[in-house]
């Protein structure tokens, strides 16, 4: 299968998994292998100043060769703070590759699209290649694209969620109309919810706790693998044309019964 | 002069008012808190400050420093 591309970072793998709610790393990385992702998403906090020194650091546990480091900006309410971590992250040494999501509020974890245009148009100047998180609306992923983003990130549903694709037609409309990258990020609850993205075309799909939370995550990662690919072979394949009524898969004629 | 000579000075790390000795730089702050300064990267007053000039930027009276790492997310 034709490879995921995003500006110069190629991936055979069209997953993309995140590194929350897990276990501990063992599992996680156990849930990265069965899933076959090749990028994985991260998030930048605060060290914390009594137990760092003890503790085992996400980027110890990584191997960079294996999968490449896509970092958030989770918890940004602002393109300002949304700036000062990417620019970290970069500082982080993990090179110009960035989620960005500006979050509008607590509860719903909607993203502020506005925010996320004004942070994207900021960060496409000083070099970075933006996946931008957005709401499942052809109109921002539009804006975000003319303000220089790499990828479009459309949610499926709210973040941790996994309520699915509950806006398909907006997905499949951002799609047709993108000349960069569309990846579906946020909602996704199960194999099928997968399955449904890649089939509407989308170019790769982004999860977290639909394998982090599953009773057997490793299990599931192995089937989130299976979905994405059978989504997009499905895609490329060309479904056959709904019909209002049935139609016969056996021939009328030569019937030799009433 | 560097080294950590002169008084005790208090800024603001990680959000947590913290002292230290007059004349300490980045570096010494960063190295009390981790063993390897590969794993973090630092802004000052809301600037980076990049790795290679940890050792030669002083800490001031009411800096403002946050010294960040990876964690899990999505």
């Amino acid at each position: 299968m034709e490879p995921l591309r995003i500006r110069d970072r190629v991936f055979k793998s069209r997953l993309i998994l995140g590194s929350g709610k897990y276990k501990d790393y063992d599992e996680m990385i156990a849930c990265w292998e069965a899933s076959g992702t090749e990028c994985v998403t991260v998030a930048l906090r605060r060290v914390d100043l009594k137990h760092e020194r003890e503790r085992r650091n996400l980027l110890d546990v990584i191997d960079r060769k294996r999968f490449t480091i896509l970092p958030n900006t989770a918890g940004c309410y602002n393109a300002d703070d949304a700036l000062r971590t990417a620019r970290l992250a970069r500082e982080l040494g993990l090179g110009e590759i960035l989620k960005l999501e500006v979050i509008a509020d607590e509860e719903t974890l909607l993203p502020n699209t506005a925010a996320t245009i004004d942070a994207t148009r900021v960060l496409a100047k000083e070099g970075f290649s933006v996946w931008a998180y957005t709401n499942d609306d052809p109109v921002a992923a539009r804006a975000l694209e003319e303000a220089g983003a790499a990828a479009v990130m459309p949610l499926g549903a709210p973040i941790g969620s996994g309520l699915g694709i509950l806006n398909p037609r907006n997905i499949a409309t951002i799609v047709a109309r993108a000349k960069v990258p569309v990846l579906v990020d946020a909602g996704v609850g199960t194999a099928s919810d997968v399955a449904v993205a890649m089939e509407l075309g989308v170019d790769a799909v982004l999860l977290n706790t639909g394998v982090a939370k599953a009773r057997d995550p490793v299990l599931m990662a192995r089937a989130m693998k299976h979905a994405c690919e059978a989504g997009r072979l499905a895609f490329l394949a060309g479904r056959m044309p709904r019909r209002e009524m049935a139609a016969p898969s056996s021939p009328k004629e030569g019937r030799f019964t009433g | 002069m560097r080294g950590g000579s002169g008084g005790p000075l208090r800024v603001v790390l990680n959000g947590c008012e913290t002292d230290v000795l007059g004349g300490a730089t980045i570096g010494q702050l960063v190295d009390r808190v981790v063993k390897d300064r590969s794993r973090v990267a630092v802004e000052r007053n809301r600037e980076i400050v990049p790795r290679a000039l940890y050792d030669t930027t002083d800490v001031s009276p009411g800096d403002v420093i946050e010294v960040v790492t990876l964690v899990g997310g999505g």
